[in-house]
């Protein structure tokens, strides 16, 4: 492994910004994030980076690492050509804050919009309730997301045609189909995923299954699923023939 | 002067944990106007990373389990240091508060019969966690996350708090700064709780995220909150120790339970040479005898390797000390032998231990089937923190709460697994409910605006210094170096006292810390606010462990190695003195009542 590395690393505002190069000392068994951290301890501390757990469970240092969009904590330098100046931008599909740092507040705004748990009343004279395992099972894929917006930032409804009005992405649709079919869950969210999630948009490209680092299957198991219950609801031939007769 | 964006809310809850979250939604529900600040954005606290699960006693897997042996345990896993009324409400309660994460959408693992399914863990008489894979966590995180954003609660993420406010010695908000923009905010409040977690990154190798730097501890501190065992630091035995990118994450005691092995660099495996009198009858004596523990034999006695784990880490530390430790400064932890004894190892490691065959594979390149792995102790939890009343989590100061890792008592001089995210939500929910109804007894609060005027100012010191001013980021470096060599595992009276004299130095150059740039997002402005923190959290730990002599719990001091029974009536409480000092007292437990003694002897 090369002794040392090359960072290109956007540093802006709102207002513009521009690359600069970094050259940092790297060792074995790096992650980018550590070379990113050594750069700010030494060269420029007041670079502005987003970090919590490094260990890829919290989601929070994502970025776009030679332009694809990764987590830095789990972004290993052995797997990443050094002889080039590796480029670090942050996420295009949300507002800059500075720096690596992106505005990623709307998540949180638009997941409000979607009507939240209701449960069934519980089975037993005690309040509980009686669940199998093969139905926990089929939606804890979905609750493994950890909210790191690698999906919200690839899909090109959002970050091409900026629909962030219109559409809430795959992130929330992946909660929205963990909603859908929580076992003991009651509520009907399909007429909103149609005229106000627009679920309508998303061509599953698979784009964010792709960059998804918890390997969850977003357009096959979550994002499909949940359009066929759209279709059946209103687009079905013959139901409709039912409603006519 | 700088200006002030203003918040008034009914109750501030700092920290947005499980405890903080759990403490909003309880506060919200009895009507009061809630406010959530926080360090980081919305569900990314440390609780994400618990895997384990959370410990409640609902006897769902074996009905020999009651609120009584979940007491027990708790307080013998304390050595009896905890506040038995801590550890008495959180037995009884935690049943319901994990009921009640299931009512708001939490998806355990299950029984055959479709109840909550419950697992063993150290410390624990019977199967107690309920669990989801190894990712409770964040299930329970993202739980009261969704529940709670519907409840009204209005959250500031990613603000940075520089001090509570006082009104007439009763809590009147908190003052920060959101990180985004460095715009100063006023919480105004009329009750704050504190769940800001815990300390981790005082120390060099940490399990614990960037953000705990013992911010809620020292704040309260500040504010005139006492705080109390503030010597219990647990340090897990096995944390990676490389690749650096990695050190201090956790390697699951499941590794040893499965058959792993501790060797030194002599390939010697050193916990034979070492099993405490105590522990004598149960243990094995042979190599033979501790693989046919780990495969289930119920006549054989467990491996040394499966002792306690402040004993555990005391050994490895031992070695590495001693120069018998592995290139990167561990030791071995070898699953990878039992192909010896098994057929199919490989696989076998595969299905038992598959986070920890991805964690090696991923970050350290390393095929745990294949090749030992490289560990060594790491700071894992913090006992003590803001002494509270047990029934109503309020501090020293009225109106001012703690919850969960925060907070003191529960654990005693040391915790365990599984008692941790009980904890969050049995005393989040007590300091949400006593927090409303604090605000709701009294009136509303006034805000001395010298004071705030006057933190502002100082919060901007680092920009005036500018760049000739101490680089933070080599003040924390040097604090988190000195804490690890001088006050971690083994602690002796010497290196402590030279452990006050580079705190000292180092608060001085922390008061001189100098940075470039604006306001805007400066990481290295949050880290110069962050490292004033950890030197009074430093300090505090630092005191309690000289005046602490004996070994008890996860303190172990090497020039009193055993314990001592006046030592074993007391805690140590800090608070600041009148001039500005630290005050460290002992102080003697409270009585406990006649039937819960009755408990404990039952349970003996």
């Amino acid at each position: 492994m090369a002794s040392a590395a090359t960072f290109r690393i956007w540093r802006g505002d709102p207002a513009g910004g521009a690359f600069q190069d970094y050259s940092t000392a790297v060792e074995e068994g790096m992650v980018v994030l550590d070379a990113v951290h050594r750069i700010q301890a030494q060269q420029a501390t007041d670079l502005a980076v987003r970090w919590n757990c490094k260990a890829g469970k919290c989601g929070s240092c994502s970025a776009e690492i030679n332009g694809i969009p990764k987590l830095m904590c789990m972004t290993r330098l052995s797997e990443i050509n050094l002889e080039m100046p590796v480029i670090l931008e942050p996420m295009h599909a949300f507002p800059v804050i500075r720096d690596l740092v992106t505005d990623v507040s709307w998540n949180f705004r638009a997941k409000k919009t979607i009507k939240q748990f209701k449960p069934r009343p519980p089975d037993a004279a005690d309040g509980t309730w009686r669940i199998q395992q093969a139905d926990v099972e089929r939606v804890q894929e979905f609750r493994k997301c950890i909210e790191c917006f690698l999906c919200q930032d690839v899909c090109h409804v959002l970050r091409e045609h900026h629909k962030h009005e219109e559409f809430i992405g795959p992130r929330l649709l992946v909660y929205a189909a963990a909603l859908e079919m929580h076992p003991l869950d009651t509520e009907d969210r399909v007429g909103d995923l149609r005229h106000i999630h627009n679920i309508g948009y998303c061509n599953i490209t698979t784009c964010c299954r792709q960059v998804c680092p918890e390997s969850i299957t977003i357009t096959e198991n979550a994002i499909i699923p949940l359009k066929e219950r759209v279709v059946d609801k209103y687009f079905d031939p013959l139901k409709r023939l039912f409603r006519i007769l | 002067m700088p200006e002030f964006q203003r918040f008034s809310y009914d109750v501030l809850v700092i920290g947005a944990g499980g405890a903080g979250l759990r403490a909003a939604i309880e506060a919200g529900a009895a009507g009061a106007k809630v406010g959530v600040v926080c360090k980081s954005l919305l569900g990314k606290a440390h609780t994400v990373m618990a895997e384990g699960g959370i410990a409640a006693a609902l006897a769902n897997v074996d009905d020999r389990d009651s609120w009584r042996v979940h007491f027990a345990d708790t307080m013998r896993g304390g050595q009896y240091l905890n506040n038995w009324r801590m550890a008495e409400l959180h037995a009884k309660e935690a049943p319901e508060c994990v009921r009640e994460l299931e009512a708001w959408g939490a998806l355990f693992d299950r029984t055959p019969d479709g109840r909550i399914l419950q697992r063993n863990f150290g410390g624990h008489r019977y199967p107690r966690l309920a669990h989801v894979g190894d990712r409770t966590g964040l299930e329970m995180i993202r739980t009261l996350q969704d529940h709670g954003i519907h409840t009204g609660m209005e959250v500031h993420m990613e603000c940075t708090v520089l001090s509570l406010l006082l009104d007439g010695g009763r809590i009147a908000g908190a003052c920060g700064y959101d990180r985004e923009k460095g715009r100063f905010q006023l919480w105004e409040a009329k009750a704050v709780v504190m769940a800001t977690g815990g300390i981790g990154r005082a120390f060099k190798v940490t399990s614990n995220s960037w953000e705990y730097t013992g911010d809620g501890l020292a704040l309260a501190y500040r504010a005139g909150a006492e705080l109390q065992d503030m010597e219990f630091v647990q340090f897990h035995p096995t944390g990676m120790v490389w690749p650096i990118s990695v050190a201090g994450i956790l390697v699951t005691e499941g590794v040893r339970g499965e058959g792993g092995v501790l060797r030194n660099s002599e390939g010697r495996r050193f916990m034979f040479d070492d099993i405490p009198d105590l522990y004598k009858e149960q243990t094995a004596d042979t190599e033979e005898e501790g693989w046919r523990y780990t495969q289930g034999d119920k006549n054989a006695r467990r491996p040394p390797e499966l002792l306690t784990r402040d004993h555990v880490a005391r050994c490895i530390n031992r070695e590495v000390k001693a120069g018998r430790g592995s290139p990167h400064g561990g030791v071995f932890l070898d699953i990878s032998w039992i192909k010896e004894r098994m057929p199919k190892a490989a696989e076998h490691i595969k299905r038992k231990l598959p986070s920890m065959y991805h964690q090696f594979k991923q970050l350290a390149d390393l095929d745990i089937t294949k090749e030992p792995m490289e560990v060594g102790p790491t700071t894992h939890y913090m006992m003590g923190g803001i002494r509270v009343d047990g029934d109503s989590q309020m501090s020293t100061v009225p109106g001012l709460f703690a919850a969960g890792e925060a907070a003191a008592g529960l654990h005693g001089a040391n915790r365990l697994g599984g008692n941790s995210l009980s904890d969050l939500v049995v005393f989040g929910k007590r300091a949400g409910r006593f927090a409303a109804e604090f605000a709701r007894a009294n009136g509303s609060v006034t805000i001395d605006e010298t004071e705030i005027q006057s933190t502002a100012a100082a919060a901007l010191g680092p920009f005036d210094r500018g760049p000739s001013g101490e680089n933070p980021y080599q003040v924390q470096y040097d604090l988190q170096e000195k804490m690890q060599d001088l006050v971690g595992i083994v602690r002796v009276e010497s290196e402590m006292q030279q452990a006050l004299g580079v705190i000292g130095q180092l608060r001085a150059r922390a008061e001189r810390a100098g940075i470039t740039g604006n306001r805007e997002y400066n990481n290295g402005w949050h880290t110069a606010i962050d490292i004033g923190n950890m030197i009074v959290v430093s300090e505090a730990i630092t005191r309690a462990a000289l005046l602490r002599k004996e070994s008890r719990g996860a303190q172990f001091r090497e020039d009193f190695p055993g314990k001592d029974a006046e030592w074993g009536k007391h805690n140590i409480v800090i608070r600041r003195g009148a001039d500005g000092e630290m005050q460290v007292e002992r102080r003697a437990l409270m009585p406990m009542p006649d039937e819960l003694k009755a408990v404990v002897e039952e349970m003996k």
